[in-house]
């Protein structure tokens, strides 16, 4: 038993300071990419989401020139490109939304280019590309742990206020505009949610993976209950399973060959995702809604071989 | 329209006054005028692109006439406004988002409010009240991305009757729905009206499906509005005269079609699958 501990939790686990702080911070940012995520999936932003990580990744290349910390870069970039993609994406469908957003990612994604090669030839600083693109746990600063943690519960706070309006904008832009609400302002200040998880999940898992723990515990999560915040609870739930997971793992990992090393976070965090969400999709489905489905179905077989008879008599 | 100017608008839930509408330089809506008394049932009537939906938003207060004027139960728009309900034509759902049809129907009673809804008994009545007006108990806890066309049309009647409006505003309720819905839809509507009190403007591009329940007909073509009984309106002069040249109002077997001339088909009146038959013989 002893034993089997051991090889599960590798020594030095739970009296590692750098442990420590992983796990808070996993959790806080696998809470917030979690509930934000629920959205994201429900307004069919995914894209959006991915490129957030992306523009962010540009922002923490500058944050390197000038030796700030990551964080900051993450944040602004994200914030600042993503303001931008929801003013000009206004007025268009998903279609010319995407295209907006598409034309801005590519533009952000090459001064990124740029500002990573100044990184590695003008800075002494090694292993920027890696850290952003697929995010540094357990170097993590420890002066910045409680700006993660208020950053995080403002966030969390913020979308709960934006709760009803945003659920009534995302189903149905005129309805809800019908109802008073402030359409533009909700998607705006979601869209700020929306960077701030990312940016806050880009320093766990990366820039290029933040997707995954954004998108990947809410599809899931949708897959297993038909309630909006049982949905966000589910979410992230999942996030942070996967993310301790993944961090037990690769502090693990560390007596893996090559010995000495440690496999990336990203690695296991996201497997973990995928794991997960492929256990949802073939999941048994509960009795009572296979029974209500086919049930639907028959109707409206009924319904359409109805219409076919009222048709052929008239 | 004159009939309705004269007798002004007290007790009114809805007056449209010399209502013009501008996109760019296109004029949209013209000299639009009429009211609609309580509990009347309206059908605005009209083919794609007569300007049906651009109406609902001015009176919804979404768009400001560039000229006229918009008042409900004698005051003028503004949107959230809790007298008028709002039904949309159709939400896209996927089908696994992550929403009940009870909580959709909630949202109409309080989705504009900041913060997360917190279950208490009376609003758990209102929703159950609601969602029995409109026969959908059954699948109150069913997620709504899975309930067919009809379902949802049900619900989001519901949601819009939640806040007690005096008059419901409904947009093409009627097209994606198989007949048999489409007609459950319509009882369901007129008996909202007749029981409740409550006005309603249906708007339709196809008025066959409303013959036997309208009270008055809005009839919408290039801009120009008629209003009356079906039989004053749906008239060769009269629809002539909106169109702006010669239609022919043919009545077959109960139902009425509008043919252009030039053997030209407004088909707008006509769904294409049902009435292949009677169009060929329209055009010959
Ligand atoms: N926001 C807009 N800007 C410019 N033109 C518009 C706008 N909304 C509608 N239109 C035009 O106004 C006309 C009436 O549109 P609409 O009210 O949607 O018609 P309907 O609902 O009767 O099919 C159409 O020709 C449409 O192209
Ligand atoms: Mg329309």
């Amino acid at each position: 038993m002893k034993k089997l501990l051991h090889v599960l939790f590798a020594p030095g686990f739970f009296t590692n300071a750098s442990v420590g702080h992983a796990v808070l911070v996993g959790a806080v940012v696998a809470i917030i990419s979690g509930v934000v995520g629920v959205f994201v999936v429900i307004r069919g932003q995914s894209y959006l989401g991915h490129a957030l990580g992306d523009f962010g990744a540009t922002g923490a290349s500058a944050t390197f020139l000038f030796g700030l910390a990551t964080l900051w870069g993450f944040l602004g970039a994200g914030v600042i490109s993503g303001a931008g993609s929801d003013v000009l994406g206004h007025g268009h469908r998903r279609r010319g939304r995407d295209v907006t957003t598409g034309v801005i990612h590519a533009l952000v994604m090459g001064i990124g280019a740029l500002l990573l090669y100044f990184d590695t030839t003008m800075t002494n600083v090694t292993g920027a590309p890696e850290t952003i693109l697929f995010g540094s746990i357990f170097v993590f600063d420890p002066s910045l742990v409680p700006v993660v943690v208020v950053l995080g519960v403002l966030t969390l706070l913020f979308l709960l206020i934006l709760y009803r309006p945003l659920l009534l904008s995302s189903l149905d832009a005129d309805l809800a505009k019908a109802r008073g609400i402030p359409v533009r302002w909700v998607s705006f200040f979601f869209m700020c949610c929306m960077a701030m998880a990312v940016a806050q999940s880009s320093l766990v898992i990366g820039a290029l993976l933040s997707t995954a723990l954004l998108i990947g515990p809410a599809a899931t999560a949708v897959r297993l209950t038909k309630r909006t915040s049982l949905a966000m609870v589910w979410s992230a739930t999942i996030g942070i399973a996967a993310t301790w997971l993944g961090i037990l793992l690769a502090y693990d990992s560390y007596d893996w060959p090559p010995v000495g090393r440690g496999w990336p976070v990203s690695f296991f965090v996201t497997s973990l995702i995928l794991l997960f969400y492929l256990v949802s999709r073939f999941r048994l489905r509960h009795p009572l809604t296979v029974a209500r489905e086919t049930q639907t179905e028959s109707r409206r077989k009924e319904a359409i071989r109805h219409e076919y008879s009222v048709e052929r008599h008239s | 329209m004159m009939e309705i100017t004269q007798r002004g608008s007290h007790g009114d839930v809805l007056t449209l006054k010399d209502v013009h509408v501008q996109f760019h330089n296109r004029l949209v809506l013209q000299h639009i005028e009429f009211a609609i008394q309580p509990g009347e049932f309206v059908g605005l009537i009209g083919p794609n692109g007569a300007g049906k939906t651009t109406l609902l938003k001015v009176i919804l207060g979404l768009l400001t006439p560039n000229r006229g004027s918009v008042t409900v139960d004698g005051l003028p728009v503004k949107h959230g406004n809790p007298l008028v309900g709002y039904v949309p034509q159709k939400i896209h759902l996927e089908p696994d988002t992550p929403l009940r049809a009870r909580d959709l129907v909630a949202l109409g009673l309080d989705g504009h409010r900041w913060g997360i809804p917190l279950p208490s008994r009376s609003r758990r009545e209102k929703v159950d009240e609601v969602l029995r007006a409109v026969d959908a108990l059954d699948f109150a806890d069913a997620p709504v991305g899975r309930l067919s066309g009809g379902e949802q049309q049900r619900l989001l009647i519901a949601q819009a009757l939640l806040t007690q409006p005096k008059l419901l505003l409904l947009d093409e309720p009627l097209s994606n729905l198989d007949i048999r819905s489409a007609h459950e839809v319509v009882r369901l509507v007129s008996s909202i009206a007749q029981n409740q009190g409550i006005a309603v403007l249906l708007v339709a591009h196809d008025m066959n499906p409303l013959l036997g329940v309208m009270d008055k007909i809005v009839y919408l073509a290039a801009g120009n509005a008629a209003i009356g009984t079906v039989d004053e309106v749906v008239q060769n002069e009269v629809l002539s005269r909106l169109y702006g040249y010669d239609v022919e109002v043919i009545r077959v077997r109960g139902r009425i079609l509008v043919v252009g001339g030039n053997n030209e088909v407004s088909t707008d009146l006509l769904q294409p699958t049902q009435h292949l038959d009677s169009m060929g013989g329209a055009t010959d």
